[in-house]
């Protein structure tokens, strides 16, 4: 089944029933916008009952377990209470401003669905400019928690909104540095290419094998980015109660929940794009509608991966966290950038035999890995030298 | 028809934010309604068929410029309450610059013949972009990087701690 030759039989079938071609499109584009919707809010339902199970079960506990077989109605029955609790805005909150904030918050989330290839060419847009109207629209979620955390009037509201800027818009380099990578061994922003370009060796040719580095590098950032443990300084209940969300209550509330399911779901689409193939697999040339179930599976990995670093670690110190961008995750996403053009270049320019590009590619990512690592452990080795010499003094080295 | 509907729109909608910039009596509303006019900006380059130019806008503007600017507001003194000022003693100074500006501009404008020209946008924009940056522009792409290099590290020699 061509989910592709399902959409347009669907159109000339609009189309016999006598409606013009110019109404048929904007059918079309609505039906799309709500599938997109429908797909999005159904999943956000599923993965709170799985994070929450799954975190439940890392942490020796039941997990949700009382509403429905497996706790599976469980979020149904939480929505339902934030629907019912009472809606409370503080006096002194700037209305508008508080008002909007949830909503820009859901909305950039919503508007990341769009240009996800969940198959071959089935996405809601298949722009040209894939990658950066990620990054684009990405970076509007800071925006949406910048305005809840000042139109609360709340100083610790305040203060989580500093550290979302701090944070969010630091480890947006890393992860956009790292995102032309993939960009510039396939020649195109467009997802959908990208994807397409990983089809090599039964469609297993994924750029995680010749970029590890550039995956876990990745996925360090992509932690950061979606607010999840150890990088959730902008929730850490003990220093500032809850972040940029404290004043919220009821479905407004509900609607950062929702954002914050949402975007840990789209990282995960989009290290599974980028790295992981995409709707590639085995077989997905013959039947394309096997690659909605190679993406959701391959998403679906990296969610859980996720949320078990979710459930294992514990919280960094805001130093730490700002030093290890800066000092670690910037030179490294710089260099590993700049090896892979010279390595492309060296490509199209000596026109090396097929196969001696990847192969590169992956001793510098290699080398590039070790490096990274044998000097991080130099560093904790000199850092404990110095803890032992001053065994007594209660001044801590600052990173 | 649909396109002019759309542009009178969001022009329309452009405009009112950037009355809204100018007239907010609270200085994080100017910053918030900036944001609204970069926005209905990013959706004129997008109904020009200029998509990069389009997204570009949004992550340079929405993502880097306004949220520092936000920022920077939310850094400044009485912030948390109901009127953070928006003008001050230097009004004046201001008003007479940013009127020789518009009178700079709107000759500009006026004098400026607009060459239309009746084509299609290329389907390869953003390689022919792309290629001009790192080939027929080259010098002033990498006068801008070396300007914005000296900036940072101007920036770091004033914030660092002796």
């Amino acid at each position: 089944m061509d989910l592709r030759a399902l959409g347009e039989s669907f159109i000339a079938w609009l189309e016999g029933l006598g409606i013009p071609h110019g109404w048929v499109l904007l059918i079309n584009w609505i039906l799309g916008a709500l599938i997109i919707l429908g797909i999005a809010l159904l999943l956000a339902l599923a993965l709170i009952w799985l994070e929450r199970k799954l975190a439940g079960r890392i942490q020796d506990r039941l997990g949700p377990n009382r509403v429905g077989p497996f706790g599976l109605i469980q979020p149904i029955a939480d929505a339902l209470k934030l629907l019912t609790k009472e809606d409370i805005t503080p006096a002194n909150a700037d209305r508008i401003t508080y008002n909007l904030a949830p909503i820009i918050a859901v909305f950039h989330v919503l508007m990341l669905f769009v240009v996800i290839p969940f198959a071959d060419k089935v996405v809601g847009a298949n722009i040209n400019v894939g990658i950066l109207y990620l990054m684009a629209f990405g970076s509007l979620g800071t925006m949406g928690m910048l305005m809840a955390g000042w139109a609360s009037r709340n100083k610790y509201a305040l203060l989580g909104g500093f550290r979302v800027v701090a944070q969010l818009m630091s480890y947006e380099i890393p992860i956009a540095l790292v995102m032309m990578i993939p960009v510039l061994l396939v020649g195109s922003m467009n997802l959908n290419e990208i994807a397409r370009g990983q089809g090599s060796l039964l469609g297993l040719g994924w750029n995680v094998w010749i970029m590890p580095a550039a995956f876990i590098l990745y996925l360090v950032a992509a932690l950061a980015e979606g607010e999840r443990a150890p990088f959730d300084l902008l929730e850490a209940e003990s220093e500032i109660v809850a972040g940029y969300n404290i004043e919220y209550s009821a479905m407004k509330f509900a609607w950062f929940y929702l954002a914050f399911f949402l975007n840990t779901w789209i990282l995960s689409a989009i290290a599974t794009t980028l790295f992981l193939g995409g709707w590639q697999g085995p077989f997905v040339d013959k039947m394309p509608a096997l690659g909605v179930v190679y993406f959701f599976a391959k998403t679906l990995f990296m969610f859980f991966v996720f949320a078990w670093i979710r459930a294992t670690f514990p919280r960094l110190r805001i130093d730490q966290m700002m030093a290890f961008c800066w000092k670690v995750l910037v030179p490294m996403a710089l260099t590993l950038l700049l090896g892979a053009a010279i390595i492309v270049k060296l490509g199209t320019q000596l026109s090396l035999p097929t196969g001696t590009v990847p192969i590169l590619m992956l001793v510098m990512n290699v080398v590039v890995l070790l490096a990274t690592l044998s000097l991080l452990g130099r560093y904790t080795r000199t850092l404990r030298a110095r803890q032992n010499k001053r065994l007594f003094t209660p001044e801590l080295p600052r990173l | 028809m649909v396109g002019q509907a759309l542009f009178l729109l969001f022009a329309l909608f452009t405009l009112l934010m950037a009355l809204g910039t100018v007239v907010a009596r609270n200085l994080f509303h100017a910053a918030l309604f900036l944001v609204g006019v970069f926005f209905g900006i990013a959706v004129l380059f997008i109904l020009l068929e200029a998509e990069f130019l389009g997204v570009a806008q949004i992550v340079i503007y929405i993502g880097a410029i306004a949220t520092l600017i936000v920022f920077a507001i939310m850094l400044s003194r009485n912030v948390m309450g109901k009127e953070a000022g928006a003008y001050n003693s230097q009004w004046r100074w201001a008003l007479a610059g940013v009127v020789f500006f518009f009178l700079i501009l709107s000759w500009l404008l006026v004098r400026m013949p607009f060459s239309l020209v009746q084509a299609q946008v290329p389907a390869d924009a953003i390689t022919q972009i792309g290629q001009g940056f790192v080939g027929h522009y080259v010098v002033p792409f990498e006068v801008a990087s070396v300007l914005l290099l000296v900036a940072l590290v101007g920036a770091i020699m004033l914030a660092r701690e002796r």
